[in-house]
């Protein structure tokens, strides 16, 4: 219970069709700033609907999601504010198809946050260079590979200055040939002590980059530790037999 | 050879008789003109409601499920705001537009003389059902996932209709609205049941006074047809130019 916890779950539940489907059933979790949590898990374990819960994308059914202090679930909560502060990137891309790259990255500060458009546009060259991808600028999302189009979504995404960012599967609807690339970026940010929580499959990049891996099933965090022990000492049941069936 | 010139020639004449004589093509005129007044009238407000409809619509499709649980009073407004769209969809798309015409000259609007603006009032109303759901299928047409990417940066729910799904829906309802367009046009022909001279109305009269509906009512039908294949023109080669647009 540190008080450096940038995001503190408690409890957190979601349900449908009144309690029939419980695709969260009380998830407890503590993100401090500067982690790198990855989230594993056979599919409808929850590990997607946990991560839109953190910005509200699912608006749970019970349970409480500290944010910088705020208690974001409170009817009374702008949640619009807290977005602003977590960025979010989502399996397929959802880039705007009738934007450039550029005016992708810029309607957002230049619309929320009041940035001109000149110093939006200047950010947001600064990272397309970054990832690559200045040349790029004035493209439409269409004309861009999906691995460009998932590197564009994740600066759209840091344009807004997030404290923290939210990755849903960023590199399940790729190309193999591509999934390089996409998580070169992630890497990069997570040495620059971005506080990234990813929802992936990629167990190579769990091992290497994370800080800390949750494994979910059934709605709930069922192990949490380092990649280390998650990776070399399972010590739950479903863990071993997940871990036994993907790492071949 | 010669028939048919001959033929031609006594089809002129009578055109003549009918149409030009005694300044009759001026009723046909008029006609067109009220047609156009009608039209063009229906066609605003029947977007105006049409926006207002689909966006209550929608927005309580989306946000009912948040605003459930979040227990405002806005849930319960646009309850009952969706409440009377829905009813409102039923009753006008459920009824002929000539007797929601006649309820609104002989019963709604008793006192007034002039049809033309109780006509442009009962098409708008009815088509502002028809722009709704169209305007509803656009907005639902554009991928959830616009929408959370939307709102996952900071916009709120009208920034995000704003400035991502509204021009994005524009897109996919141009064509078909314009084809919404075209039937207003072909529907007002039944404004002569409030009196109205239209377009219809005048080949009628014509035909009426002359003996003779051969020629106005071809007259009538050949400058809808026209009218038809002109704005059909356009909107293929806008639909064509939107698709190009997308690349």
């Amino acid at each position: 219970m540190s008080d450096k916890a940038l995001i503190k779950v408690t409890d957190l539940k979601k349900h449908y069709n009144g309690g029939e489907v419980k695709a969260l059933d009380g998830v407890n979790c503590e993100i401090e700033k500067g982690e790198v949590v990855v989230v594993i898990g056979p599919s409808g374990s929850g590990k997607s609907t946990f991560l839109r819960s953190l910005n509200l994308l699912e608006i749970p059914t019970k349970g409480t999601i500290i944010f910088n202090g705020t208690d974001i679930t409170a009817p009374k909560t702008n949640i619009n504010k807290h977005r602003q502060k977590m960025g979010m990137v989502f399996q397929h891309f959802n880039l705007f198809p009738n934007m450039t790259v550029l005016k992708n990255m810029t309607c957002a500060p230049v619309s929320i946050l009041g940035k001109s458009k000149e110093e939006a546009e200047k950010r947001a060259l600064e990272l397309l260079d970054r990832v690559g991808l200045k040349d790029r600028a004035d493209a439409y999302p269409s004309q861009l590979s999906g691995g460009q189009k998932q590197r564009v979504a994740i600066v759209r995404a840091l344009c807004m200055e997030p404290e923290v960012m939210l990755f849903d599967e960023p590199t399940s609807a790729l190309d193999p040939e591509m999934v390089g690339e996409v998580l070169d970026v992630m890497k990069e940010l997570a040495s620059e002590g971005m506080t990234m929580v990813v929802v992936t499959h990629e167990m190579g990049f769990a091992k290497e980059v994370a800080s800390r891996v949750i494994f979910m099933d059934e709605g709930i965090i069922q192990e949490d530790g380092t990649p280390d022990e998650i990776f070399g000492n399972p010590k739950c049941e479903r863990l071993k037999s997940f871990l036994g069936k993907i790492l071949v | 050879m010669r028939f048919i010139i001959a033929d031609i020639l006594a089809f002129i004449a009578e055109f003549k008789r009918i149409m030009i004589d005694g300044d009759r093509y001026m009723l046909v005129l008029d006609g067109l003109k009220n047609t156009f007044i009608i039209t063009f009238g229906a066609l605003a407000i029947g977007v105006v409601i049409g926006i207002v409809v689909a966006a209550i619509r929608t927005s309580f499709d989306k946000n009912k499920e948040a605003m459930k649980l979040r227990r405002g009073v806005g849930y319960y407004i646009l309850l009952v705001l969706n409440a009377i769209s829905k009813f409102y969809l039923t009753v006008t798309r459920g009824t002929p537009v000539v007797v929601q015409l006649m309820i609104c000259y002989f019963i709604v609007f008793a006192a007034a003389d002039d049809g033309v603006p109780v006509a442009i009032f009962a098409f708008g109303f009815n088509s502002g059902a028809y722009v709704a759901e169209i305007f509803r299928a656009g907005i639902m047409s554009v991928d959830n996932g616009q929408f959370e990417a939307g709102r996952s940066l900071g916009f709120n729910y009208f920034q995000t209709m704003r400035f991502i799904v509204i021009p994005q829906m524009f897109k996919a309802v141009l064509p078909t609205l314009c084809n919404e367009f075209i039937a207003l046009l072909k529907e007002t022909s039944v404004a002569g049941y409030v009196g109205v001279i239209d377009l219809t109305k005048a080949g009628n009269t014509i035909g009426g006074r002359t003996f003779s509906y051969f020629i106005p009512l071809i007259t009538v039908a050949v400058i809808y047809l026209v009218l038809v294949i002109i704005l059909s023109f356009f909107v293929n080669r806008l639909e064509r130019r939107l698709r190009k647009s997308e690349r």
